[in-house]
């Protein structure tokens, strides 16, 4: 890899350059982080007029709930299901429309338009397109026989947030997988053709290998999405229900913060979930990455 | 621009934009009515800036109740914090533990020398909002109750009398099974808030305890009772009708998908809040509402008590200059006179706040007018209220209520029974009182 060093004649100068860009982190990240892991400690009435330090008791009680125990479960499945889904359906669509010749860029336009739609805006309507009482799809899945609640089934209500958070964000890994498709070069394509390989062997043994700096990056991108991204949409529509069966962590820390007004415990939550992007990064990055061929 | 003009000019405009402000004292009054409710709000205030020019109340909206809830408490711990805030109901635990927050409203009163007369308000609003020495901390505001819509074609269709709406719940297990199976409707009757009117309300009407001390009103020491054999059996029910499609379920806390049930002509029979009226009128066109009071036992009582409130009252926060308390007094005088009162009451189906409010509504014929628009006073009055109906006050309800709700969809789902339903809500409530109890002593 290649450096490039340049010698600054004053020694203050490149400290200066650096400022605001760490003024910025400072402010906007640090500080935050560094309130969120004070307030973790503590007990605290919502107004602020009586605050105990408490050491790790916030920590104990929350992995002695159950409810929190489930909110990192649902997490899991949460989070691998919108990944896979959206990453694989929109591997296929970008495959689709680079095979398509004419009229690709329309196919494109078309299927980038959703990444433009709010997450709340997401929520709402995929909760008026399911909605028990007035909603299409459960009066469509009536008539097969299938009866749609998912104010009372926590499997479909699941199956529901999956299903609009992959749908949101399938357009922007389309994006990029037609951007890391381009790159593969063709004649590498055509002289697997012309040993006889099939379009199959040809996708498995040459552009899906050689995609695979694109798919890294997008698995890092679609979990932390799905881990922090998808409360408004979450909020819109299961608001965390029924029964906690949506009730992922980055919901559960406004729960219990904004709502139940429990700081101490919503920071501990947040500090817990912070971990475990850092943690799920640097595993990606210490392991996955080594399989990556740039 | 040297240092010095530059100061100059920054205090010269400060001074040219406090000038005109200076004349009047500004009164921020934060608030969580939207749409029609907003806009009668905003009229209140604007009545009052018309009626003097020594004060300016100046409402904003700040978004559902937890909301500006939230708001107003980050606002106060940043030293921002608004002179009025709205508060419903279930926040008035966290407010009344919240001593050094609030302006008590019988003190703020006496300050200003402005004219206050509890036994003005009716008796179930002042027993709700007192705390244990009997003092109001906050203005009553906006109390509703819940009841009993119906749609009277319906009921017409499946044979039923129109004007004879079920009494008892066991009336209204015939009724809606006779509307499910004429195919007059696919379903019988929805909800909103379960928490509220299935279990708050049940318990009161039935004159049983919700919680220990009183349902709370003696002290944080507290505990819920909720799980009782009435609750139980009405619970058991409520699964039992959902099982069969006489009720449909309407979502967790205030119940979204409820109203449109009900507007659709799918279900019969809609309980919500009195509050609704004005929805419901607007939006049932094309049939004919009718309006009842909340069903009973009667195998479990033959004198069912008082349905208790929801809703919120005014608190006014510390940390504000002498003169912004006058000119809360002020307004709060205002607010409460039988004008007033009867004007939001009658526009917004929330409850009269004072007797002259609703004296001046019967003189004005208004009940007479509007058939079931007394329903909600009348239900909220009637019987000698006990120490069970007086209403609950338990600090970090709306996490109490989550858990009701989540617990009820658990029965629904067929994942636990009632009495494990309620048990579990009622063990996991506790946890909650003991988190609050512990962050407040």
């Amino acid at each position: 890899m290649q450096t490039k060093r340049t010698i600054f004649p004053n020694k203050l100068l490149p400290y200066a350059l650096l400022a605001p860009q760490l003024a910025v982190t400072l402010v906007f990240f640090i500080w935050p982080a560094f309130q969120a892991v004070k307030s973790s400690f503590e007990r605290e009435d919502p107004f602020g007029f009586r605050t105990t330090f408490i050491w790790f008791e916030n920590y104990a009680r929350l992995f002695a709930d159950p409810g929190y125990v489930n909110s990192l479960q649902k997490t899991a499945i949460f989070s691998v299901s919108v990944t896979l889904l959206s990453m694989s359906l929109s591997l296929l669509l970008a495959v689709a429309v680079t095979r398509v010749i004419r009229s690709n860029r329309a196919y494109t336009t078309l299927l980038v338009w959703p990444y433009a739609v709010a997450p709340v805006v997401v929520g709402i309507l995929w909760w008026f397109m399911f909605n028990p009482t007035i909603g299409i799809a459960p009066y469509i899945l009536r008539g097969l026989g299938i009866s749609w609640n998912h104010r009372i089934d926590g499997n479909q209500a699941m199956i529901l947030v999956v299903i609009a958070a992959s749908w949101k964000q399938i357009s922007y890994n389309f994006l990029f997988f037609v951007a890391g498709l381009q790159s593969v070069p063709q004649s590498l394509t055509e002289a697997a053709a012309i040993d006889g390989a099939g379009p199959f062997k040809r996708f498995w043994t040459i552009v899906f290998p050689l995609l695979s700096p694109t798919t890294f990056f997008l698995l890092i991108v679609n979990i932390n999405y799905s881990m922090f991204d998808t409360f408004g949409l979450i909020d819109a529509t299961t608001n965390g229900g029924p029964n906690q069966a949506t009730n992922i962590l980055v919901y559960k820390v406004y729960a219990d913060g904004f709502l139940g007004l429990n700081i101490g415990s919503s920071a501990a939550q947040s500090v817990v979930l912070m971990l475990i992007v850092i943690a799920l990064t640097a595993i990606q990055f210490r392991y996955i990455e080594r399989r990556v061929q740039y | 621009m040297s240092k010095n003009t530059l100061c100059l000019s920054v205090g010269l405009a400060a001074m040219l934009s406090a000038s005109p402000a200076m004349a009047q004292t500004e009164i921020a009054w934060w608030h969580a009515m939207d749409a029609e409710l907003g806009q009668k709000l905003e009229a209140i205030a604007q009545g009052f800036n018309d009626s003097q020019d020594e004060y300016v109340v100046v409402p904003s909206y700040k978004g559902t109740y937890p909301e500006t809830l939230t708001a107003a408490i980050a606002a106060f711990r940043a030293n921002e914090q608004p002179a009025i805030v709205q508060v419903f109901e279930v926040g008035t635990g966290t407010m009344m533990a919240a001593t050094g927050a609030v302006n008590p409203v019988y003190q703020l009163m006496a300050d200003a020398g402005e004219p206050w007369d509890p036994s003005g308000f009716l008796a179930p609003v002042t027993g709700y909002y007192s705390d244990t020495n009997g003092n109001i901390l906050s203005m009553p505001f906006n109390s509703s109750t819940p009841i009993m819509y119906y749609n009277k074609d319906v009921f017409e269709k499946a044979g039923l009398d129109p004007e004879t709406p079920p009494k008892t719940w066991a009336e209204l297990e015939t009724m809606t099974r006779q509307i499910v199976e004429s195919g007059a409707a696919p379903c019988g009757f929805t909800t909103g808030w379960v928490s509220w009117i299935q279990t708050e309300n049940l318990s009161a009407i039935h004159d049983q305890p919700y919680g220990t001390l009183e349902n709370g009103f003696g002290g944080l020491g507290t505990e819920f009772q909720f799980n009782g054999p009435v609750q139980v059996k009405h619970w058991d029910n409520l699964k039992k009708w959902s099982d069969e499609g006489l009720f449909q379920y309407g979502g967790p806390v205030g119940g979204a998908d409820a109203p449109p049930k009900f507007y659709a002509q799918e279900c019969a029979i809609y309980m919500n809040s009195s509050a609704s009226r004005a929805g419901v009128i607007n939006n049932a066109k094309e049939f004919e509402v009718g309006f009842a009071p909340l069903p009973y036992y009667d195998d479990v009582t033959t004198e069912p008590k008082n349905s208790i409130i929801g809703g919120a009252t005014l608190w006014a926060l510390n940390g504000k200059a002498p003169e912004v308390y006058t000119g809360v007094a002020k307004f709060f005088t205002y607010l409460s006179s039988p004008e007033v009162q009867a004007q939001w009451h009658q526009d917004t189906g929330y409850l009269p706040i004072t007797n002259a409010a609703y004296e001046l509504g019967q003189e004005q014929g208004y009940y007479e007018a509007n058939p079931g628009s007394d329903i909600a006073i009348n239900q909220i009055t009637r019987g000698e209220p006990t120490a069970n109906s007086k209403g609950v006050r338990f600090g970090n309800l709306t996490q109490v209520r989550t858990v009701v709700d989540e617990e009820f969809e658990a029965m629904l789902s067929g994942s636990k029974s009632a009495q494990e339903a309620l048990d579990a809500a009622v063990e996991r409530g506790n946890q909650i009182l003991r988190d609050f109890e512990a962050a407040n002593s």
